[in-house]
């Protein structure tokens, strides 16, 4: 009951600021409502009993993600002029509602197996198991650092001053 | 009572929101926070999955991990190359950088 409560109100929550994010107006606003709809999918995740999950949301969107993204609103000085459409608006409406129209389709004519165990809980020490341990998932765990560090230097030669 | 099909309709209206932000936009700032939007609602689709299908795996929640990796590293260089447009162009207009369409 409660873990229902929890989840209609997220999701609401949700839906609306991801839908403030591309309706309004003023670009810092959109950023803002970005921020909130991060934090709700952090509740989401807590309701899906994914604590770990919800923790590292918390930290990377949250707390990284979200101040690049205003440190980058601020630095190119876009806000005076709003976020406008561009010519494709309806075009692009009607995409994104066909999209939506077939993926919810899909989903609900598919017999899933739902699977009448109880969540693991604690999640924290199954995960580091599955991406440490052996027959887990070292290898992907071995190449991210290696993308984060491409990333990185990227980042950094790319907004160097001449 | 809440099932999987709900975090998965959620996750399809999330993911349809940002892919018309990242359509309909001009601001490419504002792309790219759309492009964010549907990374999550994706993530929110592997830890339904995760959850109700394979409680004891947790194979979704480790792809979310993967997915959250990656979408910090395209967070960080998607605005380094806004900002460095910017400092060309003085607009980061996505209909007004036009260099390479013909």
């Amino acid at each position: 009951m409660g873990a229902s409560v929890a989840f209609w109100v997220l999701a609401s929550i949700a839906v609306l600021a991801a839908l403030s994010v591309v309706l309004v107006r003023d670009v810092f606003r959109a950023a803002l409502s970005l921020i909130l709809c991060f934090l709700m999918v952090a509740g989401l995740y807590l309701t899906l009993s994914a604590d770990f999950l919800a923790a590292v949301q918390i930290l990377i969107y949250v707390g990284a993600v979200s101040v690049l993204i205003i440190l980058a609103i601020m630095l190119t000085r876009e806000v005076q002029r709003g976020s406008p459409s561009n010519r494709f608006r309806l075009p692009a409406f009607f995409v994104a509602v066909l999209f939506f129209a077939g993926i919810a389709f899909a989903l609900l004519n598919t017999p899933w197996q739902i699977s009448s165990t109880p969540p693991l809980e604690p999640t924290t020490p199954a995960i580091a198991g599955l991406l440490f341990g052996s027959g887990g998932f070292i290898l992907p765990v071995e190449i991210a650092p290696v993308l984060l560090l491409a990333a990185i230097i990227g980042a950094i030669v790319l907004v160097r001053e001449k | 009572m809440v099932g999987l099909e709900h975090y998965l309709i959620l996750s399809a209206v999330l993911f349809s929101i940002g892919l018309y932000g990242a359509l309909a936009k001009r601001n490419a700032i504002i792309i790219l926070m759309s492009i964010e939007l549907m990374l999550n609602a994706v993530n929110i689709a592997m830890v339904a999955f995760s959850r109700y299908i394979v409680p004891l795996a947790l194979t979704g929640q480790v792809f979310a991990i993967f997915i959250m990796v990656v979408a910090a590293a395209e967070v960080a260089v998607g605005l380094a190359i806004i900002i460095a447009i910017y400092r060309h162009r003085q607009t980061i207009d996505a209909t007004k950088i036009d260099l390479m369409k013909w």
